[in-house]
């Protein structure tokens, strides 16, 4: 068993005891169960769901990640003061970290769909949906693990966490709104493409918009992707950004890890 | 004379414009207890996070037994450090964080649980760490730090928060290790205590290592007869030299 292991076991161990975690999964819970009873309509419920995993999972994951790995300063020293490499302690922390966001955010969304008896159509799409849940903790915990270990003061790291997110959930999808309607005498195809690429949670949003087929609501980067990649290109091309929002955060901070003074 | 355990040269660090430690020169000798003492912000715990590889120097070289530890892992297996302050995951209990320890370190070294013994750990180690008193929770930093029987103990601060009786409990520990020929390397505000555990004594100022030698003759250059006092006289004269 590696150092990556060792510390993603008891890490994890202290994350999913925590009480916010488990506040985290009793919410998506009552959200699921209240859009299930409601609507009464497995799939509609879970359009729904989808803005709601779509805002709310990043915000947990950045926010939740910073605030417990300030917190675990002392215990980040403890653990490189023993016979441990850095670059799988770090390896270590990022899972540890993601690993019970994950869990709480799929018992969360999956127990009242298994509750109420949802079929095996509902359960496709549970799929995907939980896929994107699943994604965008892994993306948005990257993040909070470079802030973490690249921000010296917690209050603006926090800070930082905080703006990272408004700015992709909040103020990137009005800036494309602004592009495409200054620019709307040019052919912008391509150019919508690179912009949602540069956003995880867009990438996401299209993702689940193929898997649900349909709905325009979903914003106009995702009606333009639709049309250009319905199949397997689209798929692939989305999995290698996705990949790569993952990997950058995470080779970065394991590069700032590496020189960090303690 | 005691062969060299650790051998610092020429260490320097700077944060920002701040020189925390500046060619420090210093030698821990095996078999004995070192004080690091000297003003706040003097670069006593920049100092010991060098040597833990907790801190990167900029310039200088540190050996242990003769090798380089810089950028090196696996020489911290000979050290237990016991850091300041002892903040740990809360949700986890004491027993788990040992469990932890000893997966990290791997097998071969001889456990040491006197400590947990004579503090009476056993109950609280089943208990989360958040729910353990301050005083609680140094007792079981202590008992890590010296469970693994270490070649070389580190401790900072090591008796702050612990009430007279675990804090006796504790340097008669360090006193013992000593006289099995273990080396320590030990910071604390209070100089009675240090006076009583330590034989060598390292006095920094404003990142340099002023003094380096046995408490004997600090005393003796300084002509006072207790550390506290000898220290005192250090830092007059050490201001006195700065300002001129």
């Amino acid at each position: 068993m590696n150092t990556i292991m060792k510390v993603l076991k008891y890490q994890a161990r202290d994350a999913v005891r925590s009480r916010w975690l488990i506040a985290y999964a009793i919410f998506f819970a009552l959200v699921t169960d209240g859009l299930l009873r409601f609507s009464g309509d497995p799939v509609k419920a879970q359009l729904s769901l989808v803005s709601v995993v779509l805002f709310v999972v990043p915000l947990i994951a950045i926010v939740f990640g910073t605030v417990y790995l300030y917190n675990a300063r002392e215990f980040i020293e403890l653990l490189l003061a023993q016979p441990v490499n850095r670059r799988q302690t770090y390896g270590g922390l990022y899972l540890g970290l993601t690993l019970p966001l994950v869990l709480e955010c799929v018992v969360g969304l999956s127990v009242p769909f298994a509750l109420h008896g949802a079929d095996a159509a509902a359960w496709g799409t549970l799929i995907a949906l939980l896929t994107a849940g699943i994604v965008l903790t892994c993306v948005f915990t990257a993040i909070a693990t470079l802030i973490a270990v690249r921000c010296e003061d917690r209050l603006r790291g926090l800070g930082t966490a905080i703006a990272v997110w408004l700015l992709l959930t909040v103020v990137y999808d009005g800036f494309v709104l602004f592009v495409l309607a200054v620019l709307s005498d040019y052919p912008l195809e391509h150019a919508t493409l690179v912009m949602m690429m540069a956003n995880p949670i867009d990438i996401a949003r299209v993702g689940l918009l193929l898997r649900f087929d349909g709905a325009a609501m979903m914003g106009y980067t995702g009606a333009v992707f639709l049309k250009f990649f319905g199949g397997t290109v689209g798929i692939a091309i989305i999995v290698a950004a996705l990949t790569f929002w993952v990997s950058a955060p995470v080779a970065l901070g394991v590069r700032v890890f590496q020189r960090k003074d303690f | 004379m005691n062969k060299a355990m650790i051998q610092i040269t020429d260490l320097s660090k700077r944060f920002g414009a701040l020189d925390v430690l500046s060619s420090v020169d210093l030698v821990v000798r095996s078999g004995r207890v070192i004080a690091i003492v000297g003003p706040n912000g003097a670069g006593k715990t920049t100092l010991i996070k060098s040597v833990l590889g907790l801190t990167r120097p900029d310039a200088g070289h540190i050996l242990l037994d003769g090798v380089n530890v810089i950028g090196g892992d696996a020489y911290r297996s000979r050290i237990g450090y016991m850091p300041q302050i002892a903040r740990f995951p809360e949700n986890l209990t004491g027993a788990e964080l040992i469990a932890m320890l000893k997966d990290l370190r791997g097998p071969g070294a001889q456990l040491d649980t006197e400590l947990i013994d004579c503090f009476a750990l056993e109950e609280a180690l089943q208990k989360p760490l958040r729910v353990l008193s301050g005083g609680t929770r140094q007792k079981v930093n202590a008992a890590m730090a010296f469970l693994f029987s270490p070649e070389l103990l580190i401790l900072d601060e090591p008796t702050a928060g612990l009430d007279p009786l675990s804090s006796s409990i504790l340097k008669d520990k360090i006193l013992a290790e000593r006289g099995a020929g273990k080396t320590v390397m030990v910071t604390s505000h209070i100089m009675n205590e240090l006076e009583e555990l330590a034989e060598d004594v390292a006095f920094m100022l404003e990142g340099r290592a002023a003094f380096v030698g046995t408490l004997d003759e600090l005393k003796r250059i300084t002509s006072q007869i207790t550390l506290e006092r000898a220290v005192a006289t250090m830092m007059t004269r050490g201001w006195v030299k700065a300002a001129a």
